[in-house]
């Protein structure tokens, strides 16, 4: 079974998104999303500094098998970035949630998480995709 | 629509492979790692279910001389040697590819012919067109199964794992196939062939036997391998795939394939053969290469390639990530005075690329710089 976490929020492109204390949003692709890929080999962030329109492409991985792009989640602007992946794609298919991360985001408007899916409606997203 | 399966479903299932649609057929990408999976073959031995590919059986006393008319290279190379391969294209009269294929001269009567499984219908249906009133009969083998090992050590640990059910296969040299037990509910074809750049055998049984020798094979040791795998080892090794590299709309002259395409008979007017010197009399527009990638990033089919100062522009036909290399490496279609380096078009950027010499990987060594 793929491993959905129950503190985060998802997106129906497969991002997840942890919203953190200081209120910036981290973000990454799911379990799920990494195993359909398979083995990644190449990741190009967003630069620190981009701003970004919810559900714009602002990156891409790819993996031995196919690109993919990665969709901002929510309007904002990018204040860091996971620079390991560079040398390490890797991380993603070992961590997908952890060390695997990609960016963080600093949100431009308050509460703009309800578009975002909650761990169940993911689930039953995977649930549908796999049939 | 359903999926077609292999006989060896059942145990690919239980191996843990993640099966996908792979043109009709419900086929392992991976067992877990792709990457694993392409290291297990260039290092070791690893086996891939291939009985999706098309067996055809040719018999007839004429089965030569259609073959000679049929294909751009020359049977007469193999004619009558038994058990001797030939690997050739099939052209229209254009001179377009129609399919890629290996024969195999099993007597003077027969010959076996295995085409790929995405061109099944068509390629039938052009074999048979061409038959006319030769004395050659056609039968599709779907009676047949496929397993291809692959590896340093493959055909070592397929002889250890099915004894005396491939008797004489471990003599066999590169590019030859051998039948054993024949007429009996054992027979086998084994050939030392295959599409990974590596030593191995490709194995032929009865759908009925496949599944058991599967699980004997993986008994020894040879790793359950995806097409996942099958498609980095092939490009590592300089193989084109056909729909990708060559197409009824391409020649085979500028598909890397001028090797296969024998003109030195001049009364053998194969299909597609004046078409063909036409092109070479004018001169060929573009060459196929190997590209490798300078920086990161992954090289993919359909990728644009520029050359300096020139208006004619290539194109990537196939691409990856070379897991041997640990570069992005890929096939391309290039004009032909491009010399040492292009530019590819990935995304909004333009990254530089060697332009290298097929293959870039024989026998788990590398072969470019």
């Amino acid at each position: 079974m793929t491993d959905i976490p129950q503190d985060l929020k998802y997106t129906k492109s497969h991002e997840w998104v942890r919203v953190e204390d200081d209120g910036s949003i981290t973000i990454g692709i799911t379990d799920h999303a990494q195993g359909l890929l398979g083995d990644m080999v190449f990741v190009e962030l967003p630069d620190i500094g981009d701003e970004y329109e919810a559900e714009q492409d602002c990156a891409v991985i790819e993996s031995v098998k196919a690109a993919s792009d990665i969709y901002c989640p929510i309007e904002g602007e990018v204040i860091a970035i996971n620079e390991e992946l560079e040398d390490a794609p890797e991380q993603i298919n070992v961590n997908a949630y952890h060390e695997g991360w990609l960016f963080r985001i600093q949100p431009l408007k308050e509460n703009d998480f309800d578009a975002l899916m909650s761990p169940e409606d993911y689930a039953e997203l995977v649930e549908s995709e796999s049939h | 629509m359903t999926l077609k399966e292999t006989p060896i479903i059942k145990a690919h299932q239980e191996m843990g492979a993640k099966l996908v649609d792979f043109g009709g057929w419900n086929m392992p990408i991976h067992y877990g790692s792709q990457l694993d999976e392409h290291h297990q073959v260039r290092n070791d031995g690893g086996m891939f279910d291939v009985c999706h590919m098309t067996i055809v059986d040719l018999r007839g006393c004429e089965v030569n001389e259609y073959l000679a008319k049929l294909l751009a290279n020359d049977v007469a190379k193999i004619a009558g040697k038994s058990g001797k391969a030939l690997y050739s294209c099939m052209l229209n009269h254009e001179g377009g590819v129609i399919d890629d294929l290996i024969i195999y001269s099993m007597d003077d009567a027969w010959v076996r012919v295995i085409v790929n499984s995405s061109t099944r219908e068509k390629d039938l249906a052009w074999m048979r067109s061409q038959i006319g009133n030769m004395a050659v009969d056609l039968n599709e083998r779907d009676d047949l199964a496929m397993i291809a090992v692959q590896g340093p050590n493959a055909r070592e640990l397929a002889v250890k794992a099915l004894g005396d059910d491939i008797e004489g296969a471990q003599i066999l040299k590169p590019f030859n196939a051998l039948l054993i037990n024949a007429g009996s509910d054992k027979e086998m074809f084994v050939a030392r062939t295959g599409y990974t750049g590596e030593d191995g055998f490709e194995i032929v049984c009865a759908n009925d036997q496949a599944e058991q020798m599967w699980r004997q094979l993986a008994k020894a040791g040879i790793k359950p391998c995806g097409l996942g795998a099958r498609d980095t080892l092939r490009l590592e090794a300089g193989m084109n795939l056909y729909g990708n590299d060559m197409d009824e709309t391409q020649s085979p002259l500028e598909s890397g394939l001028s090797w296969t395409v024998d003109f030195s008979n001049e009364k053998r007017q194969f299909i597609g053969r004046s078409a063909l010197e036409k092109q070479k009399e004018q001169g060929l527009n573009y060459k196929f290469v190997g590209l490798i990638l300078k920086g990161k990033g992954v090289l993919r089919a359909h990728q644009q390639v520029l050359i300096e100062n020139n208006a004619l522009t290539g194109e990537l036909t196939s691409g990856t990530f070379s897991p041997t290399m640990q570069q992005a490496i890929g096939f391309a279609r290039v004009p032909s005075d491009a010399a040492d380096t292009c530019l590819v078009v990935i995304r909004k950027k333009q990254l530089e690329a060697k332009i290298v010499k097929l293959p870039f990987v024989r026998h788990g060594k590398v072969l470019v710089d």
